[in-house]
């Protein structure tokens, strides 16, 4: 096992991260920025570190004041969390260079899946189902229409280096992609420091479904069930569950030998997540993205396997066995994880400030991984995820009536969040009955 | 004159309009960014753009005046 691990991350998954490693023994390092001192990951580390100022450029996406970091408290792993560094190649390769152990995949997997496009070819070429879409960078506005016109509308616009749904568009014809595109690329220039623009089939009804695999120190890779990921507003999740209602067993089957098919293809060792597309009304599906890195939603994962992924993670890394009979995983009953954002619920817009009071719901099946608590100031610099609420039940109408009584129990004052739509969603028909899409967030909120 | 003013904290990421602009009902006068979500801040008033208090970078609190049309 690991002697001693920096978390180069904040909030609810340094938090996350920490208490794994707390109960194995493994010495752990926060690093914050000046706009997280009171955060309580910071004080549930054995030793905390400032590395800069609040803008994430000069702090959690400051590798050498990450390593700096490292070297000053003597810890001998990093994990990166997700986001920030997680899947920074050139920064993987960096915390290798000096000599640490990188909590994570090889450097080359995270930078051959990083890239959309590059990905996708690849996973082509390895036999996995991938969409109809453009195999190289569109350059210009009359490459992207004369694409789209090869794969017919309507059509995807993606950032090839993005993630997050951010610069992500659709668009039903010549107008909408010109109209579109130059934002997409705007977007990506900015968040991603590529412009490189790809275009894909785009599917009317569609269910966002991922697989968490697992690569073993031997080389072997596990899938260890799936994660349906519909629930978005902007292109970003706001609910998951597993397992998938609208995946069959026939199904489930194809999508979890995929997944190991794609994580074989690039040797992938440690904890990643295979994404992809179910056309719903084609009961069919095609490779979206690999993330190479633990996911926001894995806890839903482990309530409903009672594998601990973190200490996986930790395993794998130390060049270990994992801690559980690689053929002996059953997912037992249903589990549910709601976002908990510091946003309206209306109309999904950001509300920083200063949390007044924080009640966590408890009882059976519920778990909360929480990065903020009474008194903590939510800044507009970071991402808006306040907590995760998990649940878990012995089939889904247990878990959804247990997600029920924890929204209504869940307290938090001071600042919008929107609890109130995720009693909204768990009221909703279409969320109640498992026959949702990527829509259904656009017809709660119309 | 219609004062513009800010929702939320946030940092003015892009500004799209100049003082002595003319403006129209719905134009987007300055761009905000929090917690890595772009919100336009729209004119809600037709006229001329006699103050633009913001420069790109700046970070705004909930009620700062962002812009006033005449």
């Amino acid at each position: 096992m690991l002697e001693s691990v920096l978390v180069a991350n904040r909030g609810e998954i340094a938090r996350r991260v920490i208490a794994t490693a707390r109960r194995l023994g493994v010495r752990s390092v926060a690093v914050y920025s000046e706009a997280d001192s009171g955060l309580p990951y910071v004080a549930d580390a054995n030793a905390a570190v400032l590395i800069g100022p609040a803008q994430p450029a000069a702090s959690y996406l400051n590798g050498p004041a990450v390593l700096a970091a490292a070297q000053q408290t003597g810890a001998r792993a990093i994990h990166p969390g997700y986001g920030f560094l997680a899947e920074n190649a050139e920064f993987a390769a960096s915390v290798v260079a000096a000599g640490l152990t990188w909590v994570g995949p090889a450097p080359d997997s995270i930078a051959r899946m990083g890239d959309k496009i590059n990905a996708r070819n690849l996973m082509e070429q390895a036999g996995v189902p991938v969409s109809a879409g453009t195999r190289e960078p569109v350059a210009d506005l009359e490459a992207a229409l004369a694409a789209a016109d090869q794969i017919g509308y309507p059509v995807m616009i993606k950032a090839s280096a993005g993630g997050g749904g951010i610069g992500m568009s659709a668009a039903a014809d010549q107008a909408q992609l010109t109209a579109g595109f130059e934002t997409a690329r705007s977007r990506a220039e900015r968040f991603f420091g590529s412009p490189a623009i790809l275009l894909e089939r785009f599917v009317p009804r569609a269910r966002h479904v991922e697989v968490q695999i697992l690569g073993l120190t031997g080389g072997r890779v596990l899938a260890l069930g799936e994660r349906d990921c519909s629930v978005q507003r902007r292109h970003q999740k706001v609910a998951e569950e597993t397992p998938s209602p609208g995946v069959s067993p026939a199904l489930r089957t194809r999508m979890l030998a995929a997944a190991v098919t794609a994580g074989e293809a690039v040797g992938y060792r440690g904890a990643g997540t295979v994404e992809f597309l179910v056309d719903v009304e084609a009961g069919d599906f095609v490779f979206l993205e690999m993330n190479t890195r633990l996911q926001v939603e894995h806890p839903v994962t482990e309530l409903v396997t009672g594998i601990d992924l973190v200490e996986q993670q930790f395993l794998i890394a130390a060049g270990e066995d994992i801690s559980f009979a690689a053929d002996g995983v059953t997912p037992a009953g249903h589990a549910i994880e709601l976002r908990i954002y510091a946003e309206d619920s209306k109309r999904f817009l950001p509300s920083p400030g200063t949390i007044m009071t924080w009640t966590e719901p408890t009882g059976p099946g519920v778990r909360v991984d929480a990065g903020y608590q009474a008194g903590n100031t939510v800044t507009p610099f970071y991402d808006p995820l306040l907590a995760k609420l998990c649940v878990h039940g012995a089939d889904r109408a247990q878990a959804l009536a247990r997600a029920r009584s924890a929204v209504e129990a869940f307290e938090i004052t001071g600042l919008k969040t929107n609890l109130e739509f995720h009693a909204d969603l768990l009221a909703s028909d279409e969320f109640s009955s498992g026959d949702y899409d990527t829509s259904v967030v656009g017809r709660l909120r119309p | 004159m219609s004062e513009v003013r800010a929702e939320m904290v946030a940092n003015v990421w892009k500004v799209v309009a100049a003082e002595g602009d003319a403006v129209a009902d719905g134009d987007t006068l300055v761009i905000l960014e929090s917690m890595k979500m772009e919100i336009p801040v729209l004119a809600e008033d037709s006229g001329t753009l006699s103050t633009l208090a913001v420069a790109e970078g700046d970070v705004v609190q909930e009620g700062d005046l962002i812009a006033v049309i005449d």
